[in-house]
């Protein structure tokens, strides 16, 4: 019996002109060409893309999730980045 | 060491009981990952092994658009297998082995989808019946534990409730034509009904996993409350065809504000589940052969894009 996988791929669609792609999930394929044939039969069944992207699984990179906390703590303290930081006087209408 | 392990647990239940989602890197007890995989690949072979029953009607389908239709449900089955394969793909267990054992017989699926279709009837029954009871317990699973499963039993959904409307539709349809045409009806809601009962899984005092697999949010109502739910939901629609449920017991019962049923035959539901219903045989076969016919263009194909690799 065949027990040699054709390589893994993931699929992301743009769902309309104008919006990121976006992750959908992921498919199995020989090549570039028949993982987007099959990401469109797997994935836009009811118009739900109008553009495909597909990388293989091994190409993508990834933060530990384990490391999250320290690795986004920088962002943590700095309230200071959010315009609702800022007191703007009642007088001021528009900023 | 041991206490390093504890809390990494209690960490895990936390995360869970405060809703969070679990995702494919994230750490989980061994038992999650292995009960997520039985789950989710069962789910797969299910959608997998489902669209045999239907596959069976699509050439003889009484118009071009049922066959359209039918042809459209079939190719969703499909699709939700591989959604459901990627989901537990991303739990670290690989695609062939998965279907391996599948073939092997050692995976199990659902064995609602042992039962014959003998006529144009079991296609509306599949629909309304199977789907319908497919949808309630796939409806609570969009909110999961686990990102990639609850994800894709979101699409699974949105793509089912057209299932089970055809489903409907073919039964409406019949009952509304010839006396012969009803009678084909209630004959096959006569031999799905009881089936359909059985794929929420055993009684709650004979699931054993229930209480882990709810305390971990894989599960997130007992069978005999999906079966409860079920029920009046349905006796009600079978009424509204002019059909009867064969179940002398199935009465409102005011108190409970739900109907009371008889009981569910569940010797007929192990024989099935071991191996020993009517098409067991037949639709482990046809997934073989179709794994074995196949072989040589999924060989090609990768041959292919090989040789092509290696000319750029």
């Amino acid at each position: 019996m065949d027990q040699k996988e054709w390589p893994l791929w993931e699929v992301f669609i743009r769902s309309k002109q104008g919006l990121d792609h976006k992750h959908v999930g992921s498919l199995h394929a020989a090549d570039a060409a028949m993982a987007i044939q099959n990401a469109r039969d797997v994935y836009t069944r009811r118009m739900e893309g109008v553009s495909i992207w597909v990388v293989e699984s091994r190409h993508i990179h990834a933060s530990n999730p384990d490391d999250a906390a320290a690795f986004f703590d920088p962002a943590n303290d700095k309230v200071y980045r959010h315009p609702t930081f800022y007191e703007v006087p009642d007088s001021i209408k528009h900023m | 060491m041991e206490t390093a392990e504890l809390t990494q647990e209690e960490l895990f239940q936390q995360r869970i009981d405060a809703d969070q989602r679990i995702e494919p890197k994230d750490w989980m007890p061994e038992a999650y990952r292995k009960t997520l995989i039985r789950q989710i690949s069962q789910h797969a072979h299910s959608e997998i092994v489902g669209m045999l029953p239907e596959g069976n009607w699509i050439t003889r389908a009484p118009s071009l658009k049922r066959k359209s239709i039918l042809l459209a449900k079939v190719q969703d089955e499909a699709g939700h297998g591989l959604y459901l394969y990627s989901a537990a793909e991303t739990l670290g267990a690989s695609r062939d082995q998965m279907l391996a054992d599948l073939h092997a017989g050692k995976a199990k699926y659902s064995s609602i989808f042992n039962y014959p279709t003998l006529s144009w009837a079991d296609i509306g029954c599949v629909g309304w019946l199977v789907d319908g009871a497919a949808i309630l317990n796939q409806v609570p699973l969009c909110r999961t534990s686990y990102g990639p499963y609850a994800r894709a039993m979101v699409r699974v959904c949105k793509e089912e409730s057209f299932h089970q409307r055809q489903g409907f539709e073919i039964m409406q349809t019949l009952c509304e034509g010839a006396p012969e045409q009803k009678a084909m009806a209630q004959e096959a809601l006569n031999r799905w009904w009881w089936p359909t009962l059985m794929m929420f899984g055993p009684k709650d005092d004979e699931s054993p996993n229930t209480a882990r697999s709810m305390q971990w949010r894989i599960k997130r109502f007992t069978n005999d409350e999906l079966r409860q739910k079920f029920v009046d939901m349905m006796v009600p629609q079978a009424e509204f065809l002019g059909l009867t449920v064969p179940d002398a017991k199935a009465k409102w019962n005011e108190t409970k504000k739900g109907y009371d049923f008889g009981d569910v035959n569940w010797e007929e539901f192990w024989q099935v589940v071991n191996g020993n219903g009517l098409c067991n045989h037949d639709r482990l076969q046809a997934r073989v052969d179709a794994w074995e016919e196949g072989a040589w263009v999924r060989e090609a194909a990768l041959a292919h894009a090989k040789k092509r690799a290696a000319r750029v």
